[in-house]
């Protein structure tokens, strides 16, 4: 059992140390950081107002951008995963080696989510800012990061189901961000209230349907709560999407 | 090594692969042969455990290759149709990866990665990236991916296609070599690549096979196998033709000075040939014979007597 686990991790670590170097190799993971880095930037300092708030905290002018942020730069770094594989062909290779189809799928997200996780790093001159400046409270920092952090992989997830529903990454693109902006939405005020008119039922439902929203999770993040419930929701999200992915796959093996 | 039993594959209403069933022992080289279509990748996709059979089942070293895909696929080298890359690695790269993939490490991951570089002569390019790899070497380096672990099964879809004659008998004469301690099948539909390669061929039209046997075999059920080819001088074709009538069906005409004769044995002629008989003949006319041979029959007359082109619904 012990030996069997050992292969498996070797397996993902395999896929996701290939998919790294792809990513490296290509302009993808450098135009991504570089973007993602120059936009919470703008957003953060010019958009966001942090010097005019006059408050060293991180939650508005920079978290509360990164679900709009991802909604467009998640997508277009996992459109490649599994549609780039259907194009070249090399679906046929990888999955008729010794590994599951499982373990690339977990390989493939982990490296690109590690590409994300890089750039969310890189975005720590916001937080030396804020504590040059002030007095931030790092707990609810840390906080926001990891929300930020389980929201882009909630999103990738979501972007490597859609991937392998075809060999042409601009629509695999095009659909995760429908699908994702509908996942924002579900949770937003307009929205709901739209809903509950419509409906004209009571509030049960609509907070069901809000309960969906990666917006309604993501906020408590943001204001520095770190909610168990919230941690799941994301993990349940990721965990449903690469299923998905799974249950794609096969579909399309078997024909 | 290699047990195909009723083997069917659907796609909706397209029936793919229709109860096909043969097996595969070490030491042989089994040619796939049938028109495009025919469901030779399909069949190879399901030897190999990529895609799932509608009925029946494979096993390949007594492994199931859907129920137990990892232990089959343990055994397996397989290169599939078009030679798919990663494009974007460079060949050790890509060769380094697989050979992860295969559980190598340490001292005999090099080894394995330099073995295969070395069997495939890829060592010019080994740097390079694959993309920027002519056809012939792309071809070469999924090959060598295929080989990388020494697997005692090698299962490659048009392992020549796209390559230069030049590198076609590289390819050939590298299956031939390989072949005598693996079970090999590779699909081809290049007939010629049959006989230089294969020990047995099966041939798949529609999704069944339609023959099964030796290179040899399969030549002798051509329509013109058997025939006897007569080149004699000093006597006209007339009389030529007047001679031989009781052997066969024969066609002579004056060519160059000579009279060249074919004699087609009738049905039911005797089994070891009409050639003695026509010498016979010949011998007893007084003619001087320059040339007398027996046609083999040739592989694209029979693949095309079996075979159904797509057009003919």
């Amino acid at each position: 059992m012990n030996a069997n686990c050992c292969t498996a991790c070797r397996n993902v670590a395999t896929v996701a140390k290939r998919e790294l170097y792809g990513y490296f190799l290509s302009p993808v993971a450098y135009v991504f950081v570089v973007i993602f880095l120059a936009l919470t930037g703008f957003f953060t300092f010019m958009a966001g107002g942090f010097f005019e708030r006059g408050e060293a905290s991180l939650s508005w002018p920079f978290f509360s951008w990164h679900p709009w942020l991802y909604l467009f730069l998640v997508p277009a770094v996992g459109m490649r995963l599994w549609a780039e594989e259907h194009r070249l062909g090399t679906m046929e290779l990888l999955l008729t080696m010794p590994i599951t189809p499982w373990q690339a799928i977990v390989g493939k997200f982990l490296a690109s989510w590690a590409v994300l996780a890089l750039a969310l790093v890189l975005t720590f001159p916001i937080v030396l800012s804020a504590a040059f400046l002030g007095d931030p409270d790092l707990g609810a920092i840390i906080c926001g990061y990891c929300g930020s952090f389980l929201l882009a992989g909630g999103y990738l997830s979501v972007t490597c189901m859609t991937s392998a529903m075809t060999r042409n990454q601009v629509i695999s693109f095009i659909i995760a961000v429908v699908v994702l902006l509908f996942l924002i939405l579900a949770g937003f005020p307009v929205v709901t209230d739209i809903i509950q008119k419509l409906l004209r039922g009571g509030s049960g439902l609509v907070d069901f349907i809000a309960s969906f929203s990666v917006m309604t999770h993501f906020y408590a993040f943001q204001k520095g709560v770190l909610d168990l419930r919230d941690v799941a929701f994301f993990l349940s999200l990721i965990g449903f999407s690469l299923f998905t992915t799974s249950v794609i796959l096969r579909a399309q093996r078997s024909g | 090594m290699i047990e195909v039993k009723g083997l069917s594959k659907s796609f909706g209403p397209i029936r793919a692969v229709r109860d096909v069933s043969f097996t595969v022992t070490k030491g042989e080289i089994l040619g796939f042969l049938g028109p495009n279509g025919a469901g030779k990748s399909t069949t190879m996709r399901m030897i190999t455990g990529y895609v799932p059979p509608s009925d029946g089942k494979v096993t390949v070293g007594g492994h199931d290759a859907w129920e137990d895909q990892l232990a089959a696929r343990r055994l397996i080298g397989y290169l599939p149709e078009n030679a798919p890359l990663y494009t974007d690695m460079t060949v050790r790269a890509f060769l380094e990866f697989v050979a992860d993939l295969r559980g190598f490490d340490g001292a005999r991951k090099k080894q394995a990665v330099d073995r295969s570089i070395e069997t495939c002569s890829l060592q010019r390019v080994v740097h390079q990236q694959i993309e920027t790899l002519s056809k012939g070497y792309r071809h070469r380096t999924c090959l060598a991916q295929a080989i990388l672990h020494d697997p005692p099964v090698l299962i490659m879809d048009e392992p020549t296609d796209g390559l230069d004659p030049n590198q076609k008998q590289e390819v050939r004469t590298l299956i031939r070599r390989m072949g005598a301690e693996k079970t090999i099948i590779f699909s081809t539909h290049i007939l010629e690549e049959v006989e230089a390669a294969c020990t047995r061929a099966i041939i798949i039209d529609r999704g069944q096979i339609v023959a099964n046997g030796t290179p040899g075999d399969l030549k002798r059920k051509a329509p013109t196998a058997g025939a006897v080819v007569l080149r004699v001088t000093g006597v006209a074709p007339e009389a030529v033709e007047g001679a031989l009538k009781g052997v066969g069906t024969v066609k002579a005409q004056a060519e160059g000075g000579a009279v060249v004769a074919r004699i087609e044995p009738k049905a039911g002629a005797r089994s070891d040939g009409i050639a003695g008989e026509v010498f016979e003949i010949a011998k007893k006319s007084g003619w001087s014979v320059r040339e007398l041979h027996t046609e083999e029959g040739r592989l694209d007359e029979v693949f095309r007597a079996i075979t159904r082109p797509d057009t003919v619904k």
